[in-house]
């Protein structure tokens, strides 16, 4: 559990960021994915390397060019292969469309293939990461991986490695042939080089430290920003404009500042290649032109070399965007790798199979269990019970008191830390997952509901059932009559969290989705809390029939819900204080019989009774 | 049933088994594709947030066009060089004087170009924070009804992608002015070389518009179907980040991968048909560059032979040439982020130009301590939509200092009628009276300070507990915050956290029991400090020894305090000054706990089954219910 811990603080809490090797190995990592694509890949470097070889042959053929018209000019020889260097320069730069038209569709097709796999793959890791991973996790961080990070892997391919294979082999076989076409212009045309690498990876390493801080910042806002909108209520009723907008800009500024100092280290290491570039440029101007004007090159060498230079100026303005593709490769590429690398740690066992339920007994043994991050204080512990088919089971305790915790271990969104929990015999660590939560189902105390229409939403668990289940569960969680009532029906859309329903309807959609998926235990974590008590015994009426066939666990405050429970248990700090049915507890004369005092009595103050009695 | 739209499978699952009933995403139809490069409006509108910034755009327009200018003189530099510099019999000083006005032209050339990104990058990024936080600000004041029915995650995509696609805009948007300024410029200066070359160069152009024409036709349609294909894929992803204990707990995540599997291929043909439309103008640009260079090459070469022309002209041809291409290459790169940019504009305008529907009136005037905490609903009929009113024809008033009770089975309009109180909505007819006055008539944020609140759902925001509880009641002392944490019963919890009161909270308070949020919430209300608290269910999910324990407390806090208060548990309620049962949106009854009980109504129905077995409950109250609860 704490390495899982640790993973997610490191990711998203940047207690320590990215390091720099961290960073190095999503770069090779990614050019490693990108070449799963060999075919794409490959093309997209032999279509590079021969876009280059067209755009170096082109600055020789204008020198050709200008050396031909001067010695036509001067000789009055034939004009022929004045038309043939023409026609030469014409079928080059066709090619060379050509080649750097597949070239980037190359490029950009791995880049797109590769967001496609890692799409997919971070869409399957988020879903199966446990409970505990979200709890510590912020839903904007992982929207902030799957969109910006992602992106900025996507870019990798196509802006950074194919442009620096691109310049590179530009400058390389561009040096080669200056250099042995005249040695010395060849070092002046490219004596920026060495200025504008070290430039550039300075740049580089600013760039990548502060895309990471910058990332965070704006991670910071984004919170800020979301958390506004879906607590508008919340922020309307306390009239907390001010407030949200003062959080809004202090977020924003940090953002701001930030941006503008990458700006400004953007433009002065880019305007500074540039004027190197130009005074190299000046250089061989200079130099040439005075070697012309002595005869020893001619002006069509001259011309190849400043057009040679042209050729190179797009290329170095566009380091800079190459270099920031890089620091943004490498910073997201860690982030995104640390989530595809996080390991599930509630996950099938190696040679699990299928749960088998036969006579549908659950059985808890000394069940304890402490989130993470919590110390050694357990929110649960020594909870032991057994309850077979047909049973009910009532859960009841102070808020804190565990019961959420509780119910949470037996469809393992959490896996209990001590004890085990076992259905028909077979321990649910030991069979798979999915069976576990098939055949677990809790109408959760805080439900969610997604953005579609209501029948979806209740044929969420089982999306091939016929329109009668739905109309059944739905009747029986008594929101049939409600449904009917709407202009659509069951296609009315609810909305997000289902804001349009009031919180009664809410629940009742979320038990009517619980019901069908017909599981061997069914869980009711406080779930009719908002719904009226006549409401309420009509769906503990309809749910009599579902009771029959299965394990019913209830966690309620109101008593009338569970005083005909089987057993009722009775958590105080993750323990169990009471347990018996009903009539037991009362003569009992502990804390259950105080709560029921409590709510039962119609009239007095029992509050003073029962300090006393504590 | 459901609306089909671009995102639902094509139904590969159609295999004569059932209808699959599922969907990956928003099941809501997207904005209908917008692909227009420029729309006029659009653009004034984003213009009124450059205005501000008047004097940097003039600067980097400036720098613009004198960096353009000294690209420009350039090749015309080595042109001279060429011509009269190198000649065998030239004097050595005018290559060094033509060398000195370059290092000039390149020393400029370097300042304008370092003000120009700088400038823009930063005005751009001003610019974005601008629009952000307008559209912030507007999203506190337009009314809830509009919020209701717009997911988080389609809003954030505004203020976050949207926004970024216009920054992109503006930093192009000025480098596009200097590639139509060099694109000019070339001409010119061509003109004015060799007007006859020229115009043989320029012959190719007409030829690179028809094909841009035929070009765009297509490529607006491929760029907004993926730039729309992303949005999809994102809300799925978005979904499945917010609903995943959902998905887990209905083991659905195996089928959700397959289906997003789908929206995700979708998305990568989308782009890939984008992409091969983007880059196949690069073949053609290029073909026209070769035409181009080789009329210079045959026609030019031409004129130096025949004396029409020196051979630095036609140098300077090429050179120009080969820039020549630079911009109408990087124009048609633009053509995209234009696209985009108008496309996101106008999602922007549309979320700046949502109707402010709740809004003070002008001559509001604040509600101050002396108001009293009355409430009063006077014939208020209401409903989220109109034609379906929730409320019809309430009435009832709290005075100052009296605690009233709301009751009434499910879906009666108890949350709603709260929400009138503090005017999220305003009413279709009658009117809410707070402290004596409409509460149309008087400043919302004095209104959110008479009131405070505790809602149906808890919710918490990512900090620590004693942020949350102070919330924007930025004058409490750390000591009131605990005192309000006592009151409810929290602060024995609090102070075992690791942290204690500075320990962070999760989103939404993730890390705490629903029934220990709740507390935050109710304590949160305490600490605000306000005349009236209006209590929506703040107690359902506690168990009633604590609740009892908050009441205790709370009576000394509510003294002199004016308490509407929600609850399903009757013992909650028993002790209110006086009770109002509503029902379909109806208050069908009235008076404290003994007058209702021996009026022996719905309220009295209610309170008896709190205590009956549900094995007991005559069958004709269920049915007499039924039609009450729905
Ligand atoms: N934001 C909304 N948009 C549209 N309809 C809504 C909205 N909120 C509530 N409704 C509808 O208005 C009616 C009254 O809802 P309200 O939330 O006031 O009920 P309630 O009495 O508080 O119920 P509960 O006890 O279940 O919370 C319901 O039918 C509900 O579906
Ligand atoms: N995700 C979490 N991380 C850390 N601690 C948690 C988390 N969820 C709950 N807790 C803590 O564990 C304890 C038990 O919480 P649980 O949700 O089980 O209570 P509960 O009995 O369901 O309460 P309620 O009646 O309020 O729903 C509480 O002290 C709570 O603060
Ligand atoms: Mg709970
Ligand atoms: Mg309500």
């Amino acid at each position: 559990m704490t390495t899982q811990t640790e993973l997610s603080d490191r990711m998203f809490r940047r207690t320590g960021g990215v390091d720099r090797q961290q960073g190095l190995g999503a770069i090779t990592r990614i050019t490693k994915m990108a070449f799963r694509y060999p075919g794409r890949a490959i093309l997209a470097m032999v279509a590079t390397i021969a876009a280059v070889a067209m755009q170096l042959s082109i600055p020789v053929l204008l020198g050709r060019a200008v050396d031909l018209t001067q010695a036509i000019a001067a000789e009055a020889a034939d004009p022929g292969p004045l038309i043939t260097v023409a026609l030469t320069l014409l079928g080059v730069s066709v090619l060379r469309g050509l080649f750097t038209l597949a070239q980037n569709y190359s490029a950009e097709s791995v880049g797109h293939a590769l967001a496609r796999d890692l799409r997919g793959a971070i869409y399957d890791k988020i879903q199966r990461l446990p409970f505990s991973f979200h709890d510590r996790t912020h839903s904007g961080d992982l929207i902030t991986v799957g969109m910006l990070d992602l992106e900025g892997v996507r870019m990798y391919f196509s802006t950074a490695l194919v442009r620096t294979v691109l310049l590179a082999l530009l400058i390389g076989f561009g040096a080669w042939q200056l250099i042995s076409t005249d040695p010395l212009m060849g070092v002046l045309a490219l004596s920026f080089v060495p200025f504008a690498a070290w430039r550039s990876s300075v740049m580089q390493l600013t760039l990548r430290r502060t895309w990471l801080v910058l990332q965070e910042k704006l991670g910071v806002l984004s919170q800020v920003m979301e958390e506004n909108l879906a607590g508008i209520r919340v922020v309307r009723a306390f009239a907390a404009a001010n407030h949200e907008m003062d959080k809004f800009d202090r977020a924003s500024k940090m953002a701001l500042d930030l941006s503008h100092e990458r700006v400004d280290v953007r433009v002065k290491s880019t305007s500074a290649m540039t004027l190197a570039f130009f005074t190299a440029m000046g250089l061989v101007l200079l130099v040439g032109g005075r070697r012309v004007a002595a005869g020893e090159i001619t002006v069509g060498t001259l011309a190849e070399f400043l057009t040679f230079m042209t050729i190179l100026q797009m290329p170095v303005r566009q380091l800079g965007l190459m270099v920031n593709a890089y620091a943004r490769a490498s910073t997201c590429g860690a982030r995104l790798f640390l989530l595809l690398d996080m390991p599930v740690e509630i996950d099938d066992a190696p040679d699990a199979k299928p749960l088998e339920i036969t006579e549908g007994t659950l059985k808890l043994e000394n069940v304890g269990f402490a989130y993470p991050g919590t110390g050694e204080q357990k929110a649960v512990a020594g909870i032991g019970f057994e309850a077979r088919r047909g049973e009910t089971i009532g859960i009841v305790g102070p808020p804190g008191s565990g019961k959420t915790t509780l119910m949470h271990l037996i469809p393992r969104y959490y896996d209990a830390s001590d004890g085990a929990i076992s259905i028909d015999g077979q321990d649910i660590r030991e069979v798979t997952l999915s069976s576990v939560r098939q055949a677990v189902a809790v109408v959760q105390q805080d439900s969610f509901l997604f953005t579609t229409s209501i029948e979806n939403n209740i044929a969420y668990a089982h999306p091939r059932t016929d329109a009668r289940r739905i109309r059944g569960v739905s009747e029986s969680a008594q929101l049939h009559d409600y449904v009917l009532g709407l202009p659509r029906q069951y296609s009315t859309i609810v909305g997000e969290r289902g804001v349009s329903l009031s919180g009664g309807q809410r629940q009742r959609l979320s038990i009517a989705r619980t019901l069908m998926m017909e599981p061997a235990v069914l869980i009711f974590d406080d779930s009719t809390a908002a719904i009226d008590a006549g409401t309420e015994s009509r769906i503990r009426a309809a749910l009599r029939k579902y009771a029959s066939s299965r394990v019913t666990l209830i966690v309620a405050h109101r008593l009338a819900s569970l005083m005909h429970a089987d057993r009722i248990v009775f958590l105080e700090n993750g323990r169990i204080v009471e347990q018996g049915n009903h009539e037991e507890l009362l003569a009992l004369g502990g804390r259950y019989k105080a709560l029921h005092d409590l709510q039962m009595r119609p009239d007095g103050d029992v509050l003073d009774e029962m300090e006393d009695a504590r | 049933m459901s609306p089909t739209r671009a995102g639902e499978p094509r139904d590969p699952h159609d295999d004569g088994r059932p209808r699959l009933r599922a969907v990956v995403g928003s099941d809501r139809i997207e904005e209908e594709i917008f692909g227009r490069a420029f729309d006029g409006k659009v653009v004034r509108r984003i213009w009124a947030f450059v205005e501000p910034y008047r004097r940097q755009v003039m600067i980097a327009v400036a720098a613009v066009i004198t960096f353009t200018l000294a690209q420009l003189t350039i090749p015309l530099l080595i042109r001279y060089a060429i011509d009269h510099g190198m000649a065998p019999d030239a004097d050595p000083r005018i290559l060094s004087g033509i060398v000195a006005i370059f290092a000039v032209v390149i020393a400029v050339n370097y300042v304008a170009s370092r003000v120009q990104e700088g400038v823009t990058g930063r005005m751009a990024e001003n610019v974005l924070f601008d629009i952000r936080r307008k559209m912030f600000a507007h999203l506190q004041r337009v009314s809830l009804s509009f919020m209701d029915k717009t997911e988080v995650g389609r809003l954030m995509s505004r203020l976050q992608g949207d926004v970024n696609s216009m920054q992109e805009f503006l930093e192009t948007s000025v480098l596009s002015v200097g590639d139509v300024m060099l694109l000019v410029g070339i001409v010119g200066v061509m003109l004015w070389l060799d007007w006859q070359l020229a115009l043989l160069v320029l012959a190719v152009m007409p030829i690179l518009f028809g094909v841009r024409v035929l070009w765009i036709a297509k490529a607006r349609a491929a760029f907004m179907a993926a730039h729309e294909a992303n949005s999809i894929t994102n809300g799925a992803l978005a979904e499945a980040i917010h609903g995943v204990r959902a998905v887990q707990a209905m083991d659905r995540a195996a089928l959700n991968a397959e289906l997003y599997g789908e929206l995700v291929d979708r998305n990568y043909e989308a782009h890939l048909r984008a992409s091969r439309l983007a880059q196949i103008m690069v073949p053609i640009v290029d073909s026209l560059t070769g035409i181009a260079m080789a009329v210079v090459v045959v026609a030019g070469g031409q004129m130096v032979v025949s004396g029409r022309i020196d051979v630095g002209v036609m140098v300077a041809f090429l050179f120009y040439i080969q820039r020549f291409f630079d911009p109408i290459r990087s124009l048609t790169m633009q053509y995209s982020v234009m696209q985009r940019a108008m496309a996101s504009g106008h999602r922007l305008t549309e979320v700046l130009d949502v109707e402010v529907s709740v809004e003070d009136a002008p001559d509001a005037v604040p509600l101050g301590p002396d108001d009293d905490g009355s409430v009063e609903f006077r014939d208020v009929t209401f409903g989220y939509n109109p034609k379906h009113p929730v409320l019809k024809d309430v009435s009832f008033k709290v005075n100052s200092g009296e605690t009233v009770a709301l009751v009434g089975p499910t879906g009666s309009g108890k949350s709603s009628s709260m929400a009138l109180v503090h005017r999220f909505y305003d009413v279709q007819d009658g009117a809410v009276l707070v402290g004596g006055k409409d509460v149309r008539t008087v400043t919302q944020e004095s209104l959110g300070r008479h009131i405070a609140m505790v809602l149906q759902e808890p919710y918490l925001f990512t900090g620590t507990v004693m942020e949350n509880i102070r919330y924007s009641s930025h004058w409490a002392s750390d000591e009131e915050v605990v005192e309000a944490a006592k009151a409810v019963g929290a602060h024995s919890f609090i102070e075992v956290l690791p942290q204690g009161y500075e320990t962070m909270l999760e989103e939404r308070g993730g890390n705490l029991s629903l029934g220990q949020r709740q507390l935050l919430s109710f304590a949160r209300a305490l600490v605000a400090d306000a005349k009236i608290l209006v209590l929506d269910e703040a107690t359902a999910n506690i168990d009633s020894y604590t609740e009892m324990l908050i009441q205790k407390a709370l009576r000394r806090l509510l003294e002199g305090r004016t308490g509407l208060v929600i609850a399903h548990r009757l013992a909650t309620i028993r002790n209110a000054d006086r009770i109002v049962v509503l029902q379909q949106g109806r208050l069908i009854e009235e008076g404290n706990h003994d007058a209702l009980i021996a009026k022996n109504g719905l309220y009295s129905k209610l309170y008896n089954l709190n205590y009956a077995s549900f094995d007991d409950i005559p069958e004709e109250l269920t049915e007499a219910d039924r039609e009450v609860a729905t």
